[in-house]
């Protein structure tokens, strides 16, 4: 038994660390943010020479043929530097979309496209995320009518993928005048949600799946891991910022991080997130090795770490005093970035129902 | 990743599990935990120890089974009898803290004479740590021993004493050196506790029970070689033991096997006809500490690799028993809460055995848990201080020697 990350895991943490550190200051982050797109064209090409993109993707499709958790170790890093980039649809879901729905044809066409960085697939879901927005989206004739919103990663899409009701995916090509993007900004700068405006949409059906709703969740199960993960990195971002504050932050002769008032509030929040690590883990590995397991494991990471994320946003911000309320620490964007995840695919009430229907001990 | 257990560790989950079913029907009752050991749990206790499931790694030449320590063995052990709800020895702080303590910094003869009986059951240790006062600040305790002829004279008070009132000898820290720093004037003894001038108080808690007591030392001689390392070193070689404690307290399993019997309870209870397991209100609170019991348990096994792996784990390890003890006390809280009114049934002679009054015990008896063994407030300064590096408070004072009370 072995429970913990490979060297390898280790490194691709360290690399992805250290180029956000080096390539993505904070006055860099909040000029990608203040545009809202959650696309910077520098940081894109960065992550594409270091091989993200194809992070999933099978290597006979010119990816390197990694696991969830190898996808996980990266979201906790991208989480840590609040990283502007499409992600979590892009590279993590609309790849295992393609695996688990598209025909042979549909992957050899689209997978080394992705994996290259040439095409770029926001993803949404009609219902079976959870999301509390409202759609009118109509397939007639094979094509696709109306509006469809709550798209992630699809501030530059070229692409988007979209999961109809019955857990059908589409792919439709955003670059033509059947369909209209517009990305909202969100509270989190460095994500924006999309809705596209279809009007006789031409798509493309990923059909292959034996059973379309099942390998829909697996996909959203996995988006949630992802975000879990976000959560954590993003999380012990603040926790770090707010340990360095403490040192440095002179009152009553003192620094602040000598009082246990502040102290106490620190070990609270180390206490509540490190075992998140493992809980993250956990569910990323069950995705690829215990198939029993991954939907609850998901499902419960999602909402757990919602929950502790939320108690580490606040109480690192508190620890910041009145510097963590104002904008110029920056620190609200780690904040934001968590509100964000908490919402998305689902919130933790739902992924909590979620678990419990898995289980069992609850009907849909 | 890799959540496989190798061959030699799955021969022996196999063998452990063989065992249990082969032999559960000797086992005695969990409910004798806190309790003198009668004859079944010393018959069970000898046999666990012929198999090597308690005293596994303890050397053969002090009474232990002599395996080579393998941290997923253990593991594998305690879960296996953890998971089939059958006691997996006699547990006290004889065998889990005072026999590592003696492992490690015990002399030829302090091991050769109490590890094996320690480990068969046949003496019953209690811990002399805390004083009324010095709970939190254990290092200012005042309880003294003198040097008279070939004897230490003990005298003062301790508090918390679990078991003394059936305990054979307790270990215990005493103030020999009144003119060193505080820190250094410790001394760690070994006394029987039938010796003359000891007088055990039980001291009744919150659950109604008396599992602690208070023990009071009235000019009690014990000979100077009953020391376990050196006058002054009481301090090290308590931390040593300290240490044991701290991990005896946070066990996953604990947590895993508490959230199983109230999902069990949440089907079977009902309001009005409906299953609590039906009402949102309830089932969230379940989903809610569900993410919290496997967030525990998989932190549980991280911990278990480094440790296999000798790897430091800091912080990680440091947050183990703030968060387990508070988890722990949330279930319990939970449970309560389920069993309603119903569950305010409360008769201690029926513990063990009806559901309502261990919960409710359980459910006090936590609180002491998080309070015990370096309280949550304790455990955070640590946490703060040695886990994230942060400068420790100054003190009111500087670091003075601890006058001891009059002779």
């Amino acid at each position: 038994m072995d429970f913990g990350l490979s060297d390898e895991q280790r490194q691709l943490s360290d690399i992805l660390g250290n180029y956000l550190a080096d390539q993505l200051p904070i006055d860099e982050l909040r000029a990608v943010a203040d545009q809202g797109t959650g696309f910077s064209d520098d940081l894109w090409q960065g992550l594409v020479e270091l091989g993200l993109p194809g992070l999933l993707i099978p290597e006979e499709h010119g990816g390197s043929g990694l696991g969830i958790l190898d996808a996980a170790v990266v979201a906790e890093a991208l989480g840590y530097g609040a990283a502007p980039a499409p992600y979590v649809a892009s590279m993590v879901m609309a790849p295992l979309a393609l695996l688990r729905s598209g025909d042979d044809a549909q992957q050899a066409a689209w997978l080394p496209r992705i994996a290259a960085g040439e095409v770029r697939l926001g993803l949404g879901f009609e219902i079976l995320s959870g999301g509390t927005r409202a759609g009118d989206i109509a397939l007639k004739d094979g094509k696709l009518s109306g509006e469809f919103s709550g798209i992630l990663d699809g501030g530059a899409a070229t692409h988007v993928l979209l999961y109809l009701a019955d857990g059908w995916a589409v792919i439709v090509d955003t670059n033509t005048d059947t369909a209209e993007l517009h990305s909202a900004t969100t509270i989190d700068g460095t994500r924006p949600l999309t809705t596209v405006t279809l009007t006789d949409a031409n798509v493309e059906f990923l059909d292959a799946a034996n059973d379309p709703v099942a390998a829909a969740q697996s996909v959203l199960d996995a988006g949630r891991v992802m975000l879990a993960a976000d959560t954590l990195g993003a999380g012990q971002r603040m926790l770090d910022d707010a340990i360095t504050y403490a040192a440095d932050r002179v009152q009553f002769d003192r620094p602040i991080a000598s009082f246990q008032a502040v102290k106490h509030m620190c070990a609270d929040v180390v206490s509540a997130l490190e075992p998140c690590r493992a809980l993250v883990w956990y569910a990323a590995y069950a995705q690829d090795a215990v198939p029993d397991e991954a939907r609850v494991a998901a499902c419960h990471a999602k909402a757990h770490l919602a929950e502790v994320g939320r108690d580490v946003a606040r109480t690192t911000t508190e620890v910041h005093g009145g510097m963590g309320f104002t904008d110029l620490l920056g620190l609200h964007l780690w904040f934001k970035r968590i509100g964000f995840d908490r919402q998305v695919l689902g919130g933790p009430e739902h992924c909590r129902h979620e678990a419990a229907v898995a289980q069992g001990w609850a009907v849909e | 990743m890799d959540l496989n257990y190798s061959d030699r560790h799955k021969a022996l989950q196999d063998k452990v599990r063989a065992f249990i079913d082969a032999n559960k029907h000797e086992a005695p009752s969990l409910a004798n935990v806190r309790k003198k050991p009668d004859r079944a749990t010393l018959a069970w206790q000898h046999k666990l120890l012929r198999y090597g499931y308690v005293g596994r790694t303890v050397p053969r030449q002090y009474g232990g089974f002599g395996a080579e320590p393998d941290v997923l063995e253990s593991a594998i052990i305690s879960q296996e009898f953890t998971g089939a709800g059958i006691s997996g020895g006699i547990t006290n702080q004889g065998i889990s803290m005072l026999v590592p303590t003696l492992l490690e910094v015990g002399t030829e003869k302090q091991r050769v004479r109490w590890i094996a009986p320690t480990l068969q059951g046949e003496i019953i240790w209690c811990q002399g740590y805390s004083e009324p006062g010095a709970g939190s600040d254990l290092a200012s305790l005042k309880t003294h021993a003198h040097v008279d002829g070939d004897d230490f004279v003990i005298n003062g008070q301790k508090i918390w004493t679990s078991s003394a009132h059936f305990a054979d000898m307790i270990f215990i820290l005493v103030r020999t050196e009144p003119d060193a720093p505080k820190h250094r004037g410790i001394s760690y003894l070994l006394v029987p506790m039938d010796s003359e001038g000891i007088e055990v108080r039980p001291l009744k808690t919150m659950t109604g029970q008396s599992t602690f007591n208070e023990v009071f030392f009235t000019d009690v001689r014990v000979a100077t070689d009953q020391i376990v390392m050196d006058r002054g070193d009481g301090w090290k070689v308590a931390n040593t033991t300290l240490k044991y404690e701290r991990l005896l307290l946070g066990d996953p399993n604990k947590m895993l096997n508490r959230f199983h019997r109230i999902v069990k309870m949440m089907e079977d209870t009902r309001i009005g006809g409906r299953r609590l397991m039906d009402m949102p209100e309830y089932r969230d609170r379940l989903l809610r500490l569900q993410g919290e019991v496997m967030a525990s348990k998989y932190h549980g096994m991280r911990l278990l690799t480094e440790a296999d792996k000798g790897e430091e784990s800091g912080v990680k390890r440091l947050i183990v028993k703030y968060f387990g003890t508070v988890l722990a006390h949330k279930l319990s809280a939970l449970a309560v809460d389920v069993m309603g009114e119903a569950g305010l049934a409360y008769d201690l002679s029926g513990l063990g055995t009806e559901d309502a009054s261990l919960w409710n015990s359980d459910y006090m008896y936590d609180i002491g848990l998080i309070i015990g063994g370096g309280s949550s407030q304790i455990q955070k300064n640590i946490i703060s201080e040695r886990g994230l590096g942060m400068p420790r408070e100054p003190r009111a004072e500087p670091q003075k020697a601890q006058k001891t009370m009059e002779r």
